[in-house]
């Protein structure tokens, strides 16, 4: 460094002491003022993460006391639809039928739900392809051949385990953190609550 | 700017001196559209469709700024700002509302011509590469602005067609789902992410303006290309931009304009979608979501990938959708020919005309709901796109014998005139030379 700068521009300035100096002083400004550039950018940047009144709306408590067997309920959580349904025994065994192998995303009926609850399966009502509400959770709805869920937008069918099953979704239908605070109700998104 | 002959800027009146002398504004306006700017004289009518595009960027800054005054930018006062106040209550409201919306849709029809009248003419080959360039940074900033628009009114298409769109980011590995949410400001399109709509949707079209300036600019470095791609040669080879190409324009975009007011006043909502007016709800997803018309041939491509292959289907739809407009940025590099007009390469013009059509059936596969032919038609469609650019096009440029091109922009202008003069019936006496020298 010092041997260049004196080669080069020892005959324009004072010597290879003050070139040094120079650039010295030019680096160490410019990085501050650079850092201080970057730091300055960070609250315009982290202004469009979502803010406290959204996540202060993190969780969900349902009431599930009224939801019979083979219905399902469409709950609401960080404004995104949640599917609550009571399955019958019938689509547990044909959840439970199912080999492994043959899925997208393997995932157990028993993964996707809680120990000695296995009828209630608590899913996100957004199809993992282009996040449409699929249908088949209301009374009458085409639930698609696999008899779960149906998303009209671009024809994603998944299973009564809420597993993609054919169509372009990439992933089973979202289970979100949730607990059971007593047998009747659910508190959705219990681990998000700060 | 472009050529010796240009006629420099001479102020008649004093105050224009007194300006000139010390900011020089009006002799770059001179210049640039007026009689200082000096334009081949063989520009044919696709040569209007870059200043018609101006004229409707103009009209959308307008409108959509007055609109603005009216408007509500929250979830719950967005549809009824729209759809109550402005389309019933505020005076003249539901025109400023109807041509701020068909405007957007004239603004990409006279953009898309522009476009193709630009593969047509080979217009991004040298020396405008960056012409050509800045014309695709512009489209790209036109769709976000359109995007951001639509989702305003905050109906069910609005919604959902921004949850589908920000959908897209997540289609990427592990880092996706987060900038999605970051995006929004939240898990699903909610008031965060209309409010900043709403501020990046003002803040767009004045960059679009920024850009178009450096696009002007850049072209006129080169000057104006021409039917022939022939390079201008001398001063019979153009006229000044003012008067000549102005009333060119000027007529030519009343003739466009009335087009656009039949749509506004008798067809308001043909180009729209009836599911818009109703308002936006977050737990009902509408019988099918198409993306507004000029988005279609790109909704198709999306739509291509049904199965998985190494990446998933999902992803390979996204990258193929940007890569659909991305590749374009190459063309100029990827089309070798050194003729420029495709009227002067005979195998370019028909696969041209073939793009043309494939991108229409494109259009078409994307505007309606996935059945499993319209699914197909697309993905055979989506497939030839793809292969025009980036096998078609370098193997006909290496291939391809051009015709004879004319000797000069001047040379094939009197030679087409001598031509019509005569149709049928024994030619008159061939003077084509001499003609040139007395023009």
């Amino acid at each position: 460094m010092a041997t260049k700068a004196t080669s080069a521009e020892g005959s324009l300035d004072t010597g290879a002491e003050g070139v040094r100096r120079r650039d010295y002083l030019k680096v160490a400004a410019v990085s501050f003022a650079g850092v201080g550039g970057v730091v300055a950018l960070a609250p315009l940047f982290v202004q469009m993460a979502p803010s406290a009144d959204v996540l202060a709306m993190a969780t969900t408590e349902v009431d599930i006391s009224k939801i019979q067997a083979g219905q399902g309920i469409k709950a609401q959580w960080r404004k995104q639809p949640v599917f609550i349904r009571n399955l019958t025994p019938k689509e547990i065994a044909e959840a439970d039928a199912v080999p492994l192998s043959s899925l997208r995303d393997p995932q157990t009926l028993a993964e996707r739900t809680k120990p000695g609850k296995k009828n209630w399966l608590i899913t996100l009502g957004v199809c993992t392809h282009l996040g449409c509400v699929p249908l088949g959770i209301g009374e009458g709805e085409n639930r698609g051949p696999f008899g779960g869920y149906f998303c009209p937008c671009h024809g994603s069918e998944y299973d009564t385990a809420a597993r993609i099953r054919q169509g372009p979704a990439p992933k089973n239908l979202f289970v979100p953190d949730y607990e059971f605070t007593s047998p009747t109700t659910v508190l959705i998104g219990g681990k998000g609550k700060k | 700017m472009s050529f010796s002959w240009a006629k420099p800027y001479e102020p008649k009146h004093p105050l224009m001196r007194w300006l000139d002398e010390r900011l020089p504004l009006p002799r770059v306006v001179y210049g640039a559209i007026g009689g200082g700017y000096p334009v081949p004289r063989n520009l044919n009518y696709f040569w209007n469709f870059g200043v018609l595009a101006g004229i409707f960027l103009t009209i959308q800054i307008v409108t959509g700024i007055v609109l603005a005054m009216h408007y509500f930018a929250t979830t719950a006062g967005a549809f009824n700002s729209v759809n109550g106040l402005i389309m019933r209550d505020v005076n003249a409201g539901w025109l400023l509302r109807y041509a701020h919306m068909n405007g957007a849709s004239f603004f990409f029809i006279v953009t898309y011509i522009h476009i193709f009248r630009g593969l047509y003419y080979g217009s991004y080959k040298a020396p405008r590469e960056l012409v050509w360039m800045l014309g695709l940074v512009i489209y790209l900033l036109m769709m976000a602005t359109a995007f951001m628009g639509y989702v305003l009114p905050w109906g069910q298409m609005s919604y959902w067609g921004a949850q589908v769109i920000t959908g897209f980011f997540s289609a990427f590995p592990v880092v996706g789902e987060p900038i999605r949410i970051w995006l929004l400001g939240g898990y699903a399109p909610d008031e965060a992410a209309l409010t900043r709509f709403f501020s990046l949707h003002y803040l767009l079209p004045f960059i679009i303006a920024a850009v178009v300036i450096l696009h002007i600019w850049a072209l006129h470095i080169p000057g104006s290309g021409n039917p022939t791609g022939v390079d201008v040669k001398d001063e019979r080879d153009t006229l000044p931009f003012h008067p000549f190409y102005t009333a060119k324009d000027g007529w030519f975009a009343g003739a466009v304009l009335l087009a656009y007011a039949l749509v506004v006043y008798f067809a308001p909502n043909y180009l729209g979608h009836a599911d818009n007016y109703i308002p936006a709800n977050p737990l009902a997803t509408p019988a099918e979501i198409v993306p507004e018309w000029y988005f279609w041939p790109f909704y198709a491509i999306l739509r291509s990938f049904t199965f998985d292959f190494i990446l998933p289907a999902k992803l390979w739809g996204v990258l193929a959708m940007f890569a659909s407009i991305l590749l374009l940025f190459f063309l100029p590099w990827i089309d070798k020919s050194p003729v420029r007009s495709g009227s002067y390469r005979p195998v370019f013009k028909r696969f041209f005309w073939l793009l043309v059509i494939d991108v229409l059936i494109l259009g078409w596969a994307g505007g309606g709901a996935p059945t499993p032919f319209r699914n197909a038609v697309g993905q055979i469609s989506a497939a030839y796109y793809f292969l025009h650019f980036l096998v078609i096009l370098p193997l006909v440029s290496s291939f391809e014998t051009p015709l004879p091109l004319p000797k000069s922009i001047t040379d094939s202008v009197l030679h087409g005139e001598e031509a019509e003069a005569a149709p049928a019936g024994p030619k008159p006496r061939r003077k084509k030379t001499a003609t040139a020298v007395v023009e």
